[in-house]
C-alpha cells in the first residue's frame, strides 16, 4: 500500500497544478496579511479562503485526478492487489498532497503574521475541509462512468455546500422563527462540513458578537473540550463516511 | 510686620479652636475597646487605635472624631452585625480593615453605613467580606477615597453594593477598589459628584449601577468583567470621561446600558471586547466624541426611541458589527468617525471618504430579529446578502450613515 501512495503522491507532485495551487495559496495569504494594516482583516480573507477556494480546488482537482487515473487504476485491478489498499491509497496520496499543500501554501503566510490561537484554529479547518472534499470527491467520481457528469455532480455538491446549505438554513430559520432553534441549529451545523468548520472559527475570531443568546449556546457547546472534541470527530465522519461508501461501491465497480 | 501678628494671633486661634485632643485606643493601653474610647472622646477629638481585632458589635460613631488605626487595626463583625454606623458630621475614618459583616435580607448591613451626615471621609481602608461595603444614606460632602472592598458571594441576595450611596449630594468617590459585589458602586438620587479613578472588576451584577442622578461625572474608572457591565439609567447631565469598559459578556451585559438619560456627554473612552459596548434606549441630546470602540460584538447599539445623539470623531475598530438598531427611524448623526470597515475612496485627498459608510449591516439586522442566525456569520450567503444591501438599502434603515467618514483612525 505505501508503495502506491508513493507512486500516486510523486505522480500528484510532478503534476503541475498542485504546485501552482501551493504557489497560489501562498501568494493570496501573504497579500492579504500584508495589504491591510490589521491583521484582523487578513484573517478575515483568510477565512473565505479556506471555506470557498479550498473545498472547490479539493473536490475539482481530486475528482479529475480519479477520472484520468482511471487506466492506472485498471492496470492496478489486475494485480494481485486488494481493491480496498488501491482505493485507500488513492485517498491517502490525494488527500496528503492537497493537505501539504495547503499547509505550506497558507501555514507559512499564517506562522509569520498571525501564529494565534486563530491562526491555528484556520488551519486545522483548513487541513480537515481538505481531507472532507477530497473524500466528498470520491465519492462523486466512483458514483458514475461519465467524466463530465462526475465533475458537474462534485461541482453541484461544492455549490450545495458553500452556499445552498446556507440559503436553506436562512430561509428554514425564518420560516420558523417562531421557536427555539438554538440546540437545533447545533445539531444542523454538523450537516455541513464548511458550516462547522467556520463556527470553530468564529468562536476564535468573534468571541464578543458570540457571547450573545444564541451564540452563548452555541459557545457553551463548542466552546467546551467535549464540544471541541465532538465537533472535529464529526468532521472525521465526514471524512471517513463518504470515503466508505466510495470504497463500497468501488469493491463493487465493474471497471 | 503689624499686619502679620494679628494674621497669625488669628490662625493661632483657629488652631486652637480646630485640634481637640488625642486618645489611644489599644490592647495595652488604659482604653481597651475603640466603643470606651468613644465614650471618653468630645467633638474634633482625635482617636488613635492601635493594631489588634476588634469586635466592636456595631460601632456606633455619634460625636464628631477622627479614627485613625495604626497598622491596620481589624474591626470584626462577627457575620452578625453592622462593623461601623456614622451618625455625626465631619468624621474621618483612617486605615482600617472592617470585616465579616452581617448579611441580612430585612437589613442592609455595612462594613460603614453614614446616616444623614456631612462632611464624613473614609479614607484607606480595606473592607474584605461584607454585606454593603460603604453605605451613605442622605449625606453631603463626603468623600470615599482609596478604600478597597472585596466579596466572595455568589450571589446576588447574598451580597450588598461596594459603595451605595442612597439620596446625597457632593459626594466623592474617588480611587476604589471593588470587587465581588453585588454593584461595584450604586447611586440612587445623588447629585453634583464624582466617582473618579476607581477600579470595579468581577461584580455579580453592574460595576457602577446610576439612578436618578443628576449633574454627576464619573472619569478615568476601569469597569471591567462585571457581570452586567455599567448600567446608567433615569438621569441627565451626566457627564463621563475616560473610562474603559471592557470584557463584559453575556447577552443582556453591555459596556454601558444607556436608559432615559439626556443632556450628557460621553467623551474619550474605551469599549473593548465587549458584547455590546454601548446599549441606548431614550437616550437624548447626548454627545459622543473621541470614544474608541475596539473588538466588541457590537460597538454600539442604538435602539428607534433615541433622538439627537451626535457621534462623532470617534473609532469603530475590529467590532463584528458596529452599529445595531431596531427599526428605520433615524434622528441621529454619525458624521466625521472613523471605521475600519469602511471601503469608500478619498478623491479629493481631504482625509474623508467621498462615499457615505452605512455602519448597520443587513446581516446585523437579521439577527436582532432572529438570534439563531447567528450561526451564518462570515457565510457566502450572507456576505452576497449585505454586499448587495450595501448597494440598495431595503432592510437597514436608509439614513443612518457617515456622511464624512474619515480614511485614517483618529489618535486617541
Amino acid at each position: 500500500m505505501t508503495k502506491i501512495v508513493k507512486y500516486i503522491l510523486l505522480d500528484i507532485l510532478k503534476n503541475k497544478i498542485v504546485l501552482g495551487y501551493t504557489l497560489f495559496l501562498f501568494a493570496i495569504t501573504f497579500s492579504v496579511f500584508s495589504l491591510e494594516d490589521n491583521t484582523q482583516k487578513g484573517m478575515l480573507s483568510l477565512l473565505n479562503l479556506i471555506l470557498f477556494i479550498v473545498p472547490l480546488v479539493c473536490i475539482i482537482f481530486s475528482t479529475i485526478y480519479i477520472y484520468n487515473s482511471s487506466e492506472f487504476i485498471e492496470l492496478l485491478v489486475s494485480q494481485p492487489i486488494k481493491r480496498k489498499s488501491i482505493w485507500l491509497s488513492i485517498f491517502v496520496g490525494l488527500a496528503s498532497a492537497l493537505s501539504l499543500a495547503f499547509t505550506v501554501g497558507a501555514g507559512i503566510p499564517v506562522l509569520i503574521y498571525e501564529p494565534s490561537a486563530t491562526g491555528m484554529t484556520m488551519m486545522l479547518m483548513g487541513l480537515l475541509i481538505s481531507i472532507i472534499f477530497v473524500a466528498i470527491a470520491m465519492l462523486a467520481a466512483v458514483s458514475t462512468r461519465d467524466k463530465a457528469k462526475g465533475i458537474g455532480f462534485s461541482i453541484l455538491l461544492w455549490i450545495y455546500f458553500s452556499l445552498l446549505f446556507d440559503g436553506l438554513v436562512l430561509f428554514l430559520l425564518f420560516q420558523f422563527a417562531d421557536y427555539p432553534l438554538e440546540k437545533a441549529m447545533i445539531v444542523i451545523s454538523g450537516l455541513n462540513p464548511i458550516d462547522l468548520g467556520r463556527i470553530l472559527i468564529l468562536l476564535k475570531m468573534d468571541v464578543s458578537a458570540l457571547m450573545g443568546y444564541t451564540g452563548a449556546v452555541f459557545k457553551s457547546f463548542y466552546g467546551t473540550e467535549m464540544g471541541l472534541i465532538i465537533s472535529i470527530f464529526v468532521m472525521f465522519l465526514w471524512a471517513a463516511i463518504p470515503l466508505l461508501f466510495s470504497l463500497k461501491k468501488f469493491n463493487r465497480k465493474d471497471l | 510686620m503689624k499686619k502679620i501678628i494679628p494674621i497669625s494671633l488669628f490662625f493661632l486661634f483657629c488652631h486652637y479652636l480646630a485640634s481637640g485632643s488625642g486618645l489611644r485606643v489599644g490592647k495595652q493601653q488604659m482604653l481597651k475597646t475603640i466603643t470606651e474610647g468613644l465614650f471618653r472622646a468630645k467633638d474634633k477629638d482625635t482617636i488613635w487605635v492601635e493594631k489588634g481585632i476588634y469586635n466592636e458589635q456595631n460601632l456606633t460613631i455619634n460625636k464628631q472624631v477622627v479614627l485613625i488605626g495604626i497598622g491596620r487595626p481589624v474591626l470584626d463583625g462577627e457575620h452578625k452585625f453592622q462593623n461601623v454606623s456614622v451618625k455625626a458630621d465631619n468624621v474621618t475614618i483612617y486605615g482600617f480593615e472592617i470585616r465579616n459583616s452581617g448579611i441580612s435580607s430585612i437589613v442592609d448591613f455595612a462594613g460603614i453605613k453614614i446616616y444623614d451626615s456631612h462632611h464624613v471621609t473614609i479614607v484607606n481602608n480595606i473592607l474584605v467580606d461584607c454585606f454593603f461595603g460603604i453605605y451613605l444614606q442622605n449625606c453631603t460632602n463626603c468623600i470615599i477615597r482609596n478604600n478597597t472592598m472585596t466579596a466572595h458571594q455568589l450571589q446576588e441576595q447574598q451580597s450588598g453594593n461596594g459603595v451605595h450611596c442612597w439620596k446625597g449630594d457632593s459626594i466623592q468617590v474617588i480611587g476604589n477598589k471593588i470587587s465581588g459585589h453585588r454593584d461595584g458602586i450604586y447611586f440612587e438620587f445623588v447629585t453634583n459628584s464624582i466617582i473618579w479613578r476607581n477600579i470595579s472588576v468581577k461584580n455579580i451584577r453592574y460595576g457602577l449601577h446610576f439612578m436618578f442622578s443628576n449633574s454627576d461625572t464619573y472619569a478615568a474608572n476601569i469597569f471591567e468583567n462585571n457581570g452586567a457591565g455599567v448600567s446608567v439609567m433615569f438621569s441627565n447631565k451626566v457627564k463621563m470621561f475616560h473610562n474603559y469598559f471592557i470584557e463584559n459578556w453575556g447577552d443582556g451585559s453591555y459596556g454601558i446600558l444607556l436608559k432615559e438619560i439626556s443632556d450628557s456627554y460621553i467623551d474619550g473612552n474605551y469599549f473593548e471586547r465587549n458584547t455590546s459596548g454601548i446599549f441606548m434606549e431614550g437616550v437624548s441630546r447626548v454627545k459622543m466624541c473621541n470614544n474608541n470602540f475596539k473588538e466588541n460584538g457590537w460597538g454600539l447599539k442604538i435602539q428607534s426611541s433615541c433622538m439627537d445623539i451626535a457621534l462623532t470623531n470617534n473609532n469603530f475598530l475590529g467590532n463584528t458589527f458596529d452599529v445595531g438598531t431596531s427599526g428605520s427611524l433615524v434622528l441621529n448623526t454619525f458624521d466625521n468617525n472613523y471605521w475600519d470597515k469602511y471601503e469608500g475612496y478619498d478623491l479629493d485627498k481631504n482625509k474623508i471618504g467621498d462615499v457615505p459608510y452605512r455602519p448597520v449591516s443587513m446581516f446585523s439586522m437579521v439577527v436582532e430579529k432572529n438570534p439563531p442566525a447567528m450561526m451564518l456569520f462570515r457565510s457566502l450567503i450572507t456576505t452576497l446578502l449585505d454586499r448587495s444591501e450595501r448597494v440598495i438599502p431595503s432592510l437597514t434603515p436608509e439614513s443612518l450613515k457617515d456622511n464624512y467618514p474619515l480614511m485614517k483612525p483618529i489618535k486617541l
